[in-house]
């Protein structure tokens, strides 16, 4: 039943509690604190090589992140929401960056910006890790050598969809890495009783999960798009509406990846970094041919 | 820089007071070259630092070379320098491999000079050149773990097989 075709009376006492705190109470806290995260995504101060100029020029007057709440770099990885992996990743500097990805509070996303992070780029050798989404979960893939700063902001503005759009597409879900938080939260317990629409687990992708006409969580994200648009005094909170009526768009539009090569998330596990010994040996299976006889 | 003559002296110098030292010259695109057993590799260079009339009191550089499949295997290359004749000289001490798991060894030059004291671990981090009475010798620019010399001409390259057009059906599992 939608709620504009109700009645005065229809429901009563708790089951109208009930009604309200699954559909509008709920999706509107989560929808309000994907807005929040996603037009605050503080950067780790974090350069790598030389994508780390075009980075720094991104917070410039000329391009001014700040625009969107990306602009304040900070020096610890615990008030950070975002590590920009800008330039290549020596293998050396992996468990460098690893550490600082794990001491960043979650939620916490990851872009590879650039082909030498994304793929290892023209350092096909034997220091570079060739890809930075074989140790970390990368949520954004940035094309470019090096990308300009349009490319990054428009990087980090397609993340910031992905959270406006799809809040719990994090990269628990991606990388199916759940049950490996540090400790269970109070917060998260149950102390603010917060319930959900529907049982599914995955009840928390409320907004893309479109899978048939009369899902009930559609019908919510109607709703708070209306609620929202009601609300709707700023550009940003206009915005907002605008991704709720987006909200019927497939999942893997919201979380889209820029570049051909960056499709990470059919992946279940992590690939594996190879081993020393697979290193040593040189090729894959397949580019054997010729290479043992230089 | 001495030219070819003044290179010739150099080598008897040396040859004189260390007998058998010098194993030759080189003298190529105007650059001299002393050709050198590494055995004496300390004891020349530190007669070419301190000995009147040499006085090449700066050591610019340290490096390695791998010249698979030549024999010998090694050289590491001292590059001297006189600064006030303005003259450069280059000494190779050539090593031989020693053989599958061993590795080649020569005197370190640390004493003589301190400055090769990095150069010497990048060397030997690199090639797997073992540099004997080093302070301090271990990798310094790979990660202390790290398994092989990958400066060898004989280390695989690394890097990831890439698929490309004109390969792809050549990857087992790969469909259209």
């Amino acid at each position: 039943m939608k709620a504009r075709d109700m009645q005065r009376g229809d429901l009563q006492g708790e089951d109208l509690e009930e009604y309200v705190k699954s559909r509008v109470i709920t999706t509107t806290l989560d929808k309000a604190v994907a807005w929040a995260r996603g037009n605050a995504m503080w950067p780790a101060t974090f350069g790598l090589a030389c994508c780390a100029i075009e980075m720094m020029s991104m917070v410039s007057a000329r391009y001014d992140s700040a625009r969107y709440g990306a602009e304040v770099f900070r020096a610890s990885p615990r008030q950070a929401d975002m590590l920009i992996l800008s330039g290549r990743v020596s293998i050396k500097m992996v468990p460098v960056i690893r550490r600082i990805y794990d001491q960043m509070l979650e939620p916490k996303w990851a872009i590879s910006m650039g082909a030498c992070s994304s793929s290892g780029g023209m350092f096909a050798n034997y220091a570079v890790v060739q890809g930075a989404d074989k140790f970390l979960p990368v949520d954004i893939h940035i094309p470019g050598c090096p990308p300009r700063p349009e490319a990054l902001m428009y990087g980090i503005l397609k993340l910031r969809n992905m959270i406006l759009n799809d809040p719990d597409l994090g990269w628990r879900d991606q990388y199916a890495a759940h049950g490996t938080e540090e400790d269970e939260r109070p917060w998260k317990a149950g102390a603010i009783p917060v319930t959900r629409a529907g049982t599914a687990p995955s009840d928390g992708r409320l907004l893309a999960d479109n899978g048939g006409g009369n899902h009930p969580t559609v019908e919510a994200a109607e709703l708070a798009g209306e609620m929202a648009a009601v609300e709707a005094s700023t550009s940003a909170a206009a915005e907002a509406a605008a991704a709720a009526a987006d909200a019927q768009r497939p999942i893997s539009d919201a979380d889209e990846v820029i570049g051909a090569q960056g499709t990470h998330h059919g992946d279940d596990q992590p690939e594996e970094p190879p081993s020393r010994a697979e290193r040593r040996g040189g090729r894959g299976a397949w580019g054997q041919k010729g290479s043992d006889d230089a | 820089m001495p030219d070819a003559p003044g290179l010739e002296l150099i080598a008897q110098e040396v040859n004189t007071r260390h007998d058998g030292a010098v194993l030759g010259t080189s003298f190529d695109r105007g650059q001299a070259a002393l050709i050198i057993d590494p055995d004496s590799a300390a004891q020349v260079l530190g007669y070419l630092k301190e000995a009147p009339g040499q006085e090449y009191s700066f050591l610019a550089s340290v490096h390695a070379a791998d010249y698979l499949p030549k024999e010998p295997r090694f050289a590491v290359h001292y590059e001297l320098l006189n600064m006030a004749r303005v003259e450069r000289l280059r000494v190779k001490a050539v090593l031989a491999d020693p053989g599958e798991g061993l590795l080649p060894e020569i005197d370190s030059v640390t004493e003589i000079f301190p400055t090769a004291e990095f150069q010497e671990r990048e060397v030997y981090d690199f090639f797997g050149i073992v540099f004997r009475g080093h302070p301090d010798l271990r990798r310094i620019l790979m990660p202390e773990d790290y398994v092989g010399f990958p400066q060898r001409r004989d280390f695989p390259v690394g890097g990831d097989p890439v698929i490309f057009t004109n390969t792809e059906d050549e990857v087992p599992g790969w469909t259209r």
